[in-house]
């Protein structure tokens, strides 16, 4: 394998948006070049975790080597490059778009061109990526392909009169794909014999092997004993392994040279130093400058995470640092709450982000943990000019040293069908969202644009969406940056006393309505206790809100029939079950769930 | 029949023997019980007497001290055939003289010649299910009988000879109010019974009333509806209230009797004293196992102990702690802390100190005459309390 024919490389990725059948078309194009039977398939190879199975998403870059004997009678390489699909992770999908010479646009025949599409085809054309259009799932009675490939071609501007028509779960028209692969995206270029320059687009813990670097050659050659050193973190190593991806493997091979994609191991201990993004040199022959894009991933999101029994904090500890080992953009630091005990602060990327690590920590690590309400990053000017950014909550300092706050932006395209205009304007509107304009796509279907607050999506914004648009609408946004804005922090009493894991800042607009059905949640999800307990919403010394939860009723077993008792026990059993996911605050207490509650205020 | 006097060293054991037969099934009853043909009643109490003369072999040198036969409906069998499995138990087993025997019995299925019979057999202790003196409130429940009839019973048992009658009552009825459940209690406390249960109607699983009450969301049209948590409440310390100054101790969470005459048996189940239950899913516990008959009738009938003894499990040491504590404090003399402590090597405050703590201050538990109690306020939310002794 020593020289391989560059011209016979094709790098290329799937974008698409979620559903779309990105994950099914990457399993149909492994299976159909032969690397693996039909029977050693199990469905969506390249989808890892269980949780991406469970969730139909892809959450870490994956990457894949095929051969393909294509009709002109050559073998090419294919190094397919599957990026992950939502926004919390656009970062990571432009640093995987970075690493391909192509892509292949996914567009499902019935539902037509969506937001993540459009956002993910931008994304793709940035940089420079020929991107060729493939009509999916045309077996469905609701395929409309001639419509679809007008509608890229209106809305996108990339051609799409030949586009193969395909069902990728039915195995149809794959090799039209394949050989669109082969005349269509173009070989990467590159020499090996420049300096070293090679992207790094993800990478991978193994306890065993320390940091697997997946990367694509752009210059150069790199194998084993290359003194490597990654320019933005200035980590050095020298390369143990390199090789390229089989189907769920790693295959060493001799070296990577300009053109290819692949991994390396250099027995580095932490993901921290492989950042996604930056540029791997030969430390003794160091390219000129580093590739571009690189930046350093900020945490978008932020929440308290608990364990449920103070005694598996330490428990807790170790699986964020395993979990971190693999996963650079999740941040966390310990912290201190009243009402939760010890735990950590967490950064995240996004909400999404957010709950796979919270499901990945109760499922992998089987830990059950109390999350607190997910917190943006808030800019606190105070008086004397100092600037807090501010993740948690119960940290704002006294309104009297504040100036003035600023709050995340985003701007958000939302793609609706125009019978559901009104009311996910009206959404936007509740959500202090700015409107910015609207374009129609075609007849039936717009795109309105609005500037919102980033903490009035990051609770439940998506379903809302889906549910006011019947499923129809779909949703994309990027940072905008910080805008000064009006807020307050709310502060939730129970038997009036603070539950500092309870507050959270909001718009003083909404204060009143949001402290009222806080309250009412609390008190449905709070039983009843020995004695009365108010609830209360207050901002400063003012309350806004209060509710109450009566006493407890009477709680007796009745009679035991004969001697039997284990029924009886079992009824204890559930009960004492209850309380175990109960948190003491005070002489409160308090279910575990009641803390996350703040997340579904707008169910209703 | 042996004598217990001067056997001081002779175990003590209680025996069990259920009749799951009722004449209809009432519309609170979750208890194994049903209508039974002539036929399968002939099989199931000659199983009965086949399984009484095996266990009696098992348990040959143990004293019998306590004797219930309880339902569904024991009286709803014919005097024969009751005095018949009484004989049996007293000829195969060792019976102290002394010992209660007590039968359970509802109203329209005790006459005086039947209840004569009953009580020259050895069975000196009645338990009558009456649950309401209001017959709109019997209706409701489902029961066969009014109070009138109740009445009848009552005084056919007193001139049977039974001097020691237990009535059992029910609070929180469909329909029912204080004034209906307080006249109630005055009506039976007029007839002097000896023992008093008094228990607030749980609307289980599987019941009539589950159907018509246990969805609290639906509207329960047309049925007269269950009374609020508060009178709920009420209508329990009111029981207290009334039968105390009548002169009933409570010495039970749901049990009222004159001095002296507290059920033996039912008290050995909270003091986890040796049990054995003969007869459909009749439960056992026998020097810390426990083990439990099928409730399949056909598996009874021709299976093996083997093989309709089901869930047969030796207690573990933090089990025996869980009931000592759960089983003991629904007595009100409690838990004595220092045999406790000689059981189980470590004192109850060393083993829950969180919990006896919070409960002590809160006032749910009260450490008195070196006994761990339940308050009054502890009795009304006992579930709570007991659930926190459990590991």
């Amino acid at each position: 394998m020593a020289h391989i024919d560059k011209s016979k490389i094709r790098n290329f990725c799937i974008v698409a948006h979620i559903d779309h059948g990105k994950s099914t078309l990457a399993d149909r194009i492994i299976e159909k070049t032969g690397l693996l039977t039909s029977r050693e398939m199990q469905a969506q190879v390249l989808d890892n975790m269980e949780l991406e199975r469970e969730r139909g998403i892809t959450i870490k870059a994956q990457s894949v080597r095929t051969v393909y004997k294509a009709k002109d009678g050559e073998e090419y390489i294919f190094n397919l490059i599957d990026t992950p699909g939502h926004v919390d992770f656009n970062y990571e999908v432009s640093r995987s778009l970075a690493a391909c010479d192509g892509a292949i646009l996914v567009v499902d025949a019935a539902q037509g061109i969506e937001a993540q599409t459009l956002a993910n085809v931008y994304l793709a054309l940035d940089h420079n990526l020929d991107v060729f259009p493939v009509i999916n799932k045309i077996d469905l009675p609701s395929a409309e392909p001639d419509r679809v490939k007008e509608e890229i071609e209106d809305v996108i501007g990339i051609e799409a009169h030949d586009a193969p028509l395909i069902s990728a779960k039915n195995g149809l028209g794959i090799e039209d794909v394949l050989e669109a692969i082969v005349a269509k995206i173009p070989a990467p270029g590159g020499s090996d014999d420049n300096p070293l320059q090679a992207l790094i687009f993800d990478s991978l813990y193994d306890s065993y092997k320390g940091v697997i670097i997946f990367c694509r050659i752009m210059e150069g050659t790199v194998k084993k004993g290359t003194k490597i050193k990654m320019m933005a973190t200035g980590a050095t190593a020298d390369v143990v392994e390199a090789g390229y991806f089989g189907a769920g493997q790693f295959i060493p091979c001799e070296e990577l040279s300009a053109g290819m994609v692949g991994y390396l191991t250099a027995s580095i201990k932490n993901v921290k130093d492989t950042a996604v993004g930056d540029t791997v040199t030969d430390a003794e022959r160091p390219c000129k400058e580093p590739l571009p894009g690189y930046r350093k991933v900020n945490s978008m999101v932020y929440c308290g995470m608990y364990p449920a029994d103070g005694a598996k904090y330490p428990d807790l500890r170790d699986a964020l640092e395993k979990l971190q080992l693999n996963d650079a953009s999740l941040n966390y630091e310990p912290e201190t709450s009243v009402a939760l005990g010890f735990g950590f602060r967490c950064g995240f990327l996004g909400l999404l982000h957010l709950e796979i690590i919270q499901e990945r920590l109760e499922r992998e690590y089987n830990l059950d943990l109390v999350t607190t309400a997910p917190s943006v990053i808030y800019k606190v000017h105070k008086n004397n000019g100092d600037i807090i950014e501010l993740t948690n909550p119960t940290n704002l300092p006294d309104p009297s040293e504040i100036e003035y706050m600023e709050e995340p932006i985003v701007s958000a395209e939302i793609m609706v069908t125009t019978e559901y205009i009104g009311s996910i304007m009206e959404l936007c509107q509740e959500r202090r969202g700015v409107y910015l304009g609207m374009e129609y796509m075609e007849a039936t279907r717009a795109t309105l644009r609005y500037e919102l607050p980033l903490n009035e999506i990051i609770y439940d914004f998506f379903d809302a969406l889906k549910s006011r648009s019947k499923g129809y609408a779909s949703f994309d946004y990027s940072i905008k940056g910080y805008s000064r804005s009006d807020l307050v922090k709310l502060d939730i009493l129970i038997n009036r006393e603070e539950v500092d894991a309870l507050s959270f800042i909001v718009h003083k607009d909404t204060a009143y309505e949001r402290g009222r059905k806080m309250c009412e949640k609390l008190k449905d999800e709070i039983p009843r206790q020995l004695f009365e307990i108010p609830i209360q919403a207050a901002i400063g010394s003012k309350v806004i809100a209060r509710e109450t939860v009566k006493a407890m009723r009477k709680d007796v077993l009745a009679k035991c029939y004969g001697g039997d008792i284990t029924r009886k026990k079992k009824l204890l059993e559930k009960q004492k079950e209850g309380k175990k996911r109960m948190r003491q605050v005070g002489n409160v207490e308090i279910p575990q769930k009641a803390f996350m509650s703040v997340l579904k205020l707008d169910s209703d | 029949m042996k004598k217990s006097k001067g056997c001081r060293e002779q175990r003590q054991l209680s025996i069990y023997v259920h009749i799951p037969f009722c004449l209809q099934k009432c519309h609170y009853c979750d208890f194994l019980s049903f209508r039974v043909s002539e036929d399968e009643k002939k099989q199931y109490l000659m199983k009965l007497q086949d399984e009484i003369v095996f266990f009696a072999c098992k348990y040959k040198g143990e004293i019998v001290t306590t004797i219930f036969f309880g339902g569904g409906t024991p009286t709803i069998l014919k005097e024969e055939e009751l005095n018949d499995l009484l004989l049996t138990v007293k000829e195969s087993f060792t019976v102290a003289e002394d010992a209660e025997i007590t039968i359970e019995a509802n109203p329209g299925t005790i006459s005086r010649q039947k209840l004569k019979c009953l009580r020259s057999a050895g069975f000196n202790r009645i338990s009558i299910g009456l649950q309401s003196a209001q017959d709109k409130e019997l209706i409701e429940l489902g029961r066969v009988h009014t109070y009138a009839e109740f009445m009848e019973g009552f005084r056919a048992a007193r001139e049977a000879g039974f001097d020691n009658i237990n009535i059992d009552l029910m609070s929180a009825l469909p329909g029912q109010t204080m004034e209906s459940y307080g006249e109630t209690l005055t009506s039976v406390l007029a007839l002097r019974p000896e023992h008093i249960s008094a228990y607030s109607l749980i609307i289980e699983e599987g019941t009539l009333f589950w159907g018509r009450y246990g969805d609290t969301t639906l509207h329960t049209e047309g049925y007269p509806l269950l009374p609020s948590e508060d009178e709920e409440r009420l209508m329990y310390q009111r029981t207290e209230d009334m039968l105390s100054k009548a002169g009933y101790e409570r010495y039970e969470i749901s049990n009222y009797a004159r001095k002296g005459k507290e059920c033996r048996h039912n008290s050995r189940y909270w003091q986890r004293k040796n049990y054995i239950g003969l007869g459909l899913g009749s439960s056992s516990c026998y020097d810390n196992v426990r083990w439990k008959n099928t409730d399949k009738m056909t598996l009874y009938l021709t299976g093996s102990p083997e093989q309709y003894q089901m869930e047969k499990t030796c207690l573990t040491r933090e089990e025996q702690i869980e009931e000592t504590l759960f089983l003991g404090l629904r007595l009100m003399e409690g838990v004595c802390l220092e045999e406790f402590l000689e059981k189980f090597g470590k004192n109850i405050h060393e083993m829950y100190p969180d919990v006896i703590d919070k409960y002590v201050s809160n006032g749910c538990l009260v450490i008195k005459d070196g006994r761990l109690k339940l308050s009054k306020l502890g009795i009304d939310v006992s579930n709570l309390v007991m659930s926190e002794f459990l590991f």
